[in-house]
């Protein structure tokens, strides 16, 4: 990889650019077919999460993607893209769906954490995200997990426990954002920038740490200037990880997923 | 300190008669009513204020003293520190610093013992350690426990208390979530009981991860249990919160928790659930 002079706080301004592709660009371009469906048919229907089925070619999908706006009124429609728990349990739904009828599951990341709220406590924030990595964890169908954007903390690794992790170049991938990094390890949000610096947050930064799989180059300047370039890379990956993980049985491929996930973790024997 | 304060005080709450023999440094005050105990009382009290029921922050080991029997108690000795994953500033120093002060080696002590003659593999988090954060040392002394569990065919139990994922770890932190989560599913496939005890305060990765995932949750009362932490609440929605909101009551009558249980009656609450589960 050519080694160019972007710092990891250049990279979390280009994951924000209010311009930069959103899950249902992505999906426009990459599927051939895709129909939304909706709720969690246990409260509502919580717009920072698009579920619905999809197609490419002769194989069927089931997309759980984290929904950005682009407008302030789209984004308050999205809850500028915070998912509340219904997002999890409505994508839930879904992934079981998906193993029932042994579709694999193609995930979008984009998330600047799950929303914290009144609302969102009440109705268990943490049980739901919980749940889903618990049940990802185990599911017997293939995971691809595609972080777009901003993949910040557990809101974001909620649907992101896959067999093959993609992220794109210049996304962001993180234990929280570096706000919140800042506030709580320096009590100064507007030290961001640094914490951007330390966090290892990069698609490099990440891949070098084993915690995704595949990095995605995007054009110069960014997805956003070319969202069709960028989407048939994306697709370009999808279809090469459905292949490999279609040669796995369904006991290996959930061993593997659990195996990966396992031997996460940097410690040592104490000498 | 407190202490200045505590001698000029006559002190006489029904649990101390003279303080002229107790020497300084054995008082401790209690943080929600004020009152002024002496520790060895505290702890025979569970480490409960006998005035107030305020339950005061115990460490793993006070806390596998109230839970297992004498002797019966044999740590996992996996003997691992982390190796600073993201190169933190000063994050080796600082838990050498903190193993030094708090004669513990992480956030976390996990075992088997006994519970009224009942062998369990019990994990008790200790907030006495970078707040009871959850690292790749604690996910792997979890994800190590409950797989033993699965092996030995026992129950498991782990009292939480924890301010979430391990910042100084990075994103490395937030992988233990789904790692913990994912030996809780094998947990469930092998059939085993788990017991989740939330305690003050129980927050973000820990409570999204293996804290809500037992099959019964337990509370302390009065214990602050949910993912956003308030401030954070506070300061997206702009306006305060409801009186007693994210406290293990509110979790109760939300449906997130199973039952609250006294200090005192703890140890005699997860026996009895052992049983009912056998
Ligand atoms: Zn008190």
């Amino acid at each position: 990889m050519k080694e160019k002079k972007v710092t990891a706080w250049d990279r979390v301004k280009i994951a924000r650019d209010s311009k930069r592709p959103t899950s249902l660009d992505y999906i426009e371009n990459i599927f051939d077919e895709f129909i939304e469906l909706h709720g969690d048919r246990y409260f509502s229907d919580d717009k920072a999460m698009v579920c619905g089925l999809a197609r490419i070619g002769e194989m069927n999908f089931t997309v759980i993607a984290e929904q950005k706006g682009r407008t302030t009124r789209e984004n308050i429609e999205r809850n500028f893209g915070m998912p509340n728990p219904e997002s999890y349990r409505k994508s839930l739904r879904f992934m079981k769906q998906a193993e029932k009828f042994h579709r694999p599951i193609i995930t979008f990341i984009d998330t600047k954490g799950a929303y914290p709220g009144i609302g969102a406590e009440e109705r268990g924030q943490g049980e739901s995200i919980a749940r889903n990595l618990m049940e990802m964890s185990d599911l017997k169908t293939p995971i691809i997990v595609v972080v777009i954007g901003e993949g910040s903390s557990g809101g974001a690794l909620a649907i992101g426990v896959g067999d093959q992790i993609l992220m794109l170049e210049n996304a962001i991938y993180s234990i929280l954002s570096p706000e919140g990094y800042a506030t709580i390890l320096w009590k100064d949000a507007s030290k961001a920038k640094e914490a951007a610096e330390i966090m290892k947050l990069t698609a490099k930064d990440l891949y070098d740490l084993k915690v995704i799989d595949k990095i995605i180059k995007e054009p110069e300047g960014g997805a956003q200037k070319d969202v069709k370039h960028t989407s048939e890379q994306i697709k370009k990956e999808i279809l090469k990880s459905v292949k490999e993980l279609n040669k796995k049985t369904v006991s290996d491929l959930v061993n593997d997923r659990y195996n990966k996930f396992r031997d996460m973790g940097e410690y040592a024997k104490v000498k | 300190m407190v202490i200045d304060k505590i001698k000029k005080r006559n002190v006489d709450n029904g649990q101390v008669k003279s303080k002229v023999d107790i020497p300084i440094g054995k008082w401790v005050k209690c943080d929600k009513c004020k009152e002024i105990l002496y520790k060895e009382n505290l702890h025979k009290n569970f480490g409960v204020c006998p005035k107030c029921n305020n339950n005061f922050r115990l460490s793993s080991r006070r806390r596998i003293e109230q839970i297992i029997d004498e002797g019966t108690f044999k740590e996992f000795n996996l003997k691992i520190e982390t190796t600073n994953p993201i190169n933190f500033p000063g994050y080796k120093e600082k838990l050498k610093a903190l193993k030094a002060k708090t004669n513990i080696d992480e956030a976390v002590k996990c075992g088997i013992g006994e519970i009224n003659s009942e062998k369990v593999v019990i994990c008790v988090m200790d907030g006495n350690f970078v707040m009871g954060s959850m690292g790749s040392v604690v996910g792997e002394k979890i994800t190590y426990s409950i797989e033993k569990a699965i092996k030995l065919k026992l129950p498991i139990i782990i009292f939480c208390v924890s301010g979430g994922a391990r910042m100084q770890e990075g994103i490395i932190s937030l992988m233990q979530m789904a790692k913990t989560s994912a030996a809780v599913a094998k947990l469930h496939k092998a059939g085993n009981l788990y017991i989740s005890v939330l305690t003050d305060p129980t927050y973000g990765g820990v409570t999204a991860s293996f804290a809500m995932l037992g099959d019964i949750i337990l509370a302390e009362p009065g214990a602050r249990i949910g993912f956003a932490g308030p401030s954070v609440i506070k300061q997206t929605i702009s306006q305060e919160l409801p009186e007693g909101f994210q406290t293990a009551e509110f979790m109760l009558e939300k449906g997130f928790v199973d039952k609250i249980v006294e200090r005192k009656e703890m140890k005699d609450i997860l026996y009895k659930l052992i049983l009912l589960n056998k």
